[in-house]
């Protein structure tokens, strides 16, 4: 077993079993430990019993052992389409990000530009599973998620170049990435801040299911929300895992724990460094999983996802991964080991992903280098067409800040501000 | 009246009106009281109790702020149209009444649903429409004010309770990052219809940390419309508009006036979030204001009118942002403008309606605008103390003297 996998202990049965269906077995969680369907109070009285801690790991441990390399050891799980589409959402993650680099130190995007390079496992493993009304939310790191959701590679692009085409209208820029069409809920600079939002958007689902009765046969919209170590210290994090196990709602916490706030070591941070145990603390399945593979993660993603679909509730996982680049792509980055940072990098989930598809005869080496040369032209692509998008013209300044532009209030005139024309043309004081 | 003893007898009792001890002593001294024909001013402490009674002018102007017969139904009768109500009864009213409307309208805060809601906003609403519409929350604002604005942005229409303004001052984040900005930052992708409501204001002697005016901290956030309500019949309207504002909206309510009584319409009606109200037309000066100053305004409007002055007393209902139209109307007439506001002097709310009085009709003046605020004192305990931190009437008589020389 390698270093950093999870032991899974499966949790005794803690209320009814389900009437209908089988469950597939997992270690993970224990199937008759599923809830009968989807409740229609949220203020159930308190289980009886809580689920004992759900997983151990050593990941911790003092000597950190430089093992060898995790690789997948057991059957090919996934279909050859699967793995292929696995494989070519992280390669788009990982080039879209290098091509980031490129242009920003060519001038083309400003500011702080936060870099997903070596979590692409985590971000393929999660949002590949989920459909198109199912929500993501996000941190500032937020443009492979983005992408994994669905987002075109050229409208996240133009947003970075600040074009009135980008997805947000160059309006948020990199670390507010929404997309309407594909649920992404945002891209947000405060840590932490994204967490209520993305357990409004799980009460939403539940809402529509029990007050509108707007029940869907395949379950509840689920709602992933991905923050980072350093934010599992803040509030917002507790009160959401609470609020969240509480009323059971539709949400799967999925920390990516890459060991570091820009500077500040997670074990420097923290009083207790192991972050999945904080789940159970509030009721609620703490799982650890290797977050540089990402088979591993897409197998506790199912699980974790069909929970919240059934009306199980939430579930808090813990990511091992790491970022090969800093923080941003203003961060020096001087403070990481060198030995921490190859050990990271000898584990790289697409080298570890197309060595499995390769033994596993899913696929051959030149179908995944045609894959990598798609990717590397839909990135050109994008960025020609970021580069030759306009960029927003002045009548933008004024549009969007309120939904309904009454808001701007009624003028000396006695007629609406957003009536002026001025205001059309981004000029008017307001 | 009976009635008018009985809500100025409330609102100079505690405010604390989650005592149901208290509340049903205010009843009893309604119906011991009779119905004679005058107005009684109870005067506890040595306190004028702030209510006022004023007369209708035209359409858009209140009927009567307190109600002239103590009637034991609330509904209408043959000789008066509408019904009856106080301040938080006109708020659930309108609450209940959108909440029929469109089944995406939620409540969440703290203590809204079994307990009712801390000064009885949302009594009953749990019941009739289940613990999942009516949310009692955790104490964590920062967390449910987000939890709404992701509701809101998902398809919901959301209210956020908080138990006192003050509270949200915890919810800054989520209201300023989020509530403000997430319509813009995501490109007009997403809106927030939230209504984010409250008692605030400085009510009798509950300290300093529960008699805040969150209402000049908010008002730089862009994206954000802002109200104070301040009768049963604006309470009503604007609890009802701010619902189907599809703009983030913070209402705010005073912890004095919730049980100011009045008759209002038994037919539907919305007012305008962004217009300010007319409360009593004069010549000689604008008096501006706006939630429970407006009535130590009108307190000091009997004692000028008196004196033979006539006031101009608008109440801006609208805190951001101002109805300029509506005030700048008055500023043409009478030239003068006293600002009477329970906001601190520094950076409140009249302070920068000064600016925009400035800005825009500085020709119109004749001399320079005034500005009453609370003192920038953190709210002190002691009555004594208190009352002086506030704007009472004698200050507003002897600014509209000294205005008017």
């Amino acid at each position: 077993m390698s270093a950093f996998s999870a032991v899974r202990i499966p949790f005794p049965a803690v209320v009814a079993a389900r009437s209908t269906g089988e469950k597939p077995s997992s270690p993970f969680l224990c199937s008759p430990a599923a809830a009968p369907g989807i409740h229609s109070s949220p203020l159930r009285s308190p289980r009886l019993g809580r689920p004992p801690l759900a997983v151990s790991s050593d990941v911790l441990s003092s000597q950190k052992p430089l093992g060898s390399n995790s690789s997948p050891s057991y059957q090919a799980v996934i279909s050859r389409d699967e793995a292929l589409e696995l494989y070519e959402d992280m390669v788009l993650g990982r080039v879209f990000e290098d091509m980031c680099a490129q242009m920003y130190y060519r001038g083309k995007m400003f500011g702080f530009v936060h870099l997903y390079n070596g979590q692409e496992a985590v971000s393929t493993g999660f949002i590949k599973l989920l459909e198109t009304r199912d929500s993501v939310v996000s941190t500032y790191r937020d443009h492979v998620h983005a992408i994994s959701k669905g987002v075109p590679a050229r409208a996240v692009m133009a947003e970075l170049f600040g074009k009135a085409t980008g997805c947000c209208r160059g309006q948020g820029g990199s670390m507010h990435m929404f997309s309407e069409p594909h649920n992404l809920l945002g891209g947000f600079a405060f840590i932490g801040e994204g967490i209520p939002v993305a357990t409004g958007a799980a009460f939403s689902s539940k809402y529509r299911h029990e007050v509108l009765k707007e029940a869907r046969p395949d379950g509840l919209d689920v709602t992933v929300a991905f923050f980072g170590d350093g934010t599992c210290n803040n509030g917002q994090f507790f009160e959401c895992l609470n609020m969240a196990e509480l009323w059971k709602l539709p949400i799967v916490f999925v920390v990516e724990n890459n060991l570091w706030a820009i500077g500040m070591s997670h074990l420097r941070a923290t009083s207790d460094p192991e972050i999945w145990k904080k789940g159970p603390a509030f009721g609620m399945p703490g799982v650890h999983v290797d977050g540089m593979d990402v088979l591993k993660v897409r197998e506790v993603a199912m699980e974790a996802i069909a929970r919240a679909r059934n009306g199980e509730g939430p579930t808090l996982v813990e990511c091992e991964t790491y970022r090969f680049r800093g923080h941003s792509l203003a961060d020096p980055d001087e403070l990481r080991k060198a030995d921490e940072k190859s050990h990271y990098a000898a584990r790289d989930p697409i080298v570890s992903l197309k060595k499995y598809i390769l033994e596993k005869n899913l696929a051959s080496e030149s179908e995944l280098k045609a894959i990598e040369k798609k990717i590397d032209d839909i990135i050109e692509e994008a960025v020609e067409f970021a580069d030759s998008s306009p960029h927003p013209p002045r009548s933008q300044l004024l549009e969007n800040v309120f939904a309904d532009p009454k808001g701007f209030g009624i003028g000396p005139d006695g007629k609406y501000r957003c009536e002026d024309p001025k205001f059309t043309e981004g000029t008017a004081q307001v | 009246m009976a009635a008018a003893l009985q809500t100025a007898a409330l609102l100079s009792a505690s405010p604390n009106l989650i005592d149901p001890q208290r509340f049903r002593v205010g009843l009893l001294a309604r119906s011991l009281i009779g119905r004679r024909g005058s107005i009684f001013v109870v005067r506890s402490d040595g306190r004028t109790s702030g209510f006022f009674n004023a007369k209708s002018r035209s359409g858009n102007f209140i009927t009567n702020a307190v109600a002239t017969k103590a009637d034991a139904s609330t509904s209408s009768t043959a000789s008066k149209p509408g019904h009856e109500l106080l301040l938080f009864e006109a708020l659930r009213e309108g609450l209940e009444e959108e909440m029929d409307r469109d089944p995406h309208v939620c409540v969440m805060g703290e203590d809204v649903g079994h307990y009712g809601g801390s000064y009885k906003v949302t009594k009953g609403l749990a019941t009739k429409y289940g613990d999942l519409r009516v949310l009692d929350t955790p104490i964590a604002e920062n967390s449910f004010t987000g939890m709404g604005i992701g509701a809101a942005m998902t398809g919901l229409r959301p209210i956020v309770e908080g138990m006192n303004m003050g509270f949200l001052l915890l919810a800054y984040n989520q209201i300023s990052n989020n509530c403000g900005m997430l319509h813009y930052t995501s490109g007009g992708q997403f809106k927030i219809p939230i209504v984010i409501r409250g008692p605030g204001g400085v009510g009798r002697q509950l300290g300093a940390e529960h008699s805040q005016r969150l209402e000049s901290y908010f008002q730089s956030i862009p994206g954000l419309q802002m109200v104070a309500c301040s009768t049963p019949y604006n309470a009503k309207g604007l609890m009802k508009a701010a619902i189907r504002s599809e703009n983030p909206v913070v209402l705010f309510e005073h912890v004095l006036l919730y049980n100011l009584k009045e008759r209002i319409p038994d037919e539907e009606y919305v007012l305008c979030l962004e217009e300010a109200e007319m409360v009593r037309p004069g010549e000689h000066v604008t008096i501006l204001t706006y939630s429970r100053m407006r009535y130590h305004v009108m307190q000091a409007v009997k004692t000028l009118v008196n004196k033979g002055y006539d006031p101009e007393v608008i109440d801006i209902r609208s805190l951001k942002p101002f109805d300029l139209y509506t005030i700048g109307n008055s500023v043409k007439k009478t030239h003068r403008v006293l600002i009477v506001e329970e906001c601190m002097r520094t950076g409140g709310i009249g302070s920068s309606l000064r600016a925009a009085i400035i800005d825009n009709f500085w020709d119109y003046l004749d001399a320079p605008i005034m500005c009453l605020s609370s003192q920038d004192v953190p709210t002190p305990y002691a009555g004594t103390l208190e009352e002086w931190t506030v704007v009472q009437p004698a200050q507003i008589v002897a600014a509209v003297e000294q205005l008017c020389q």
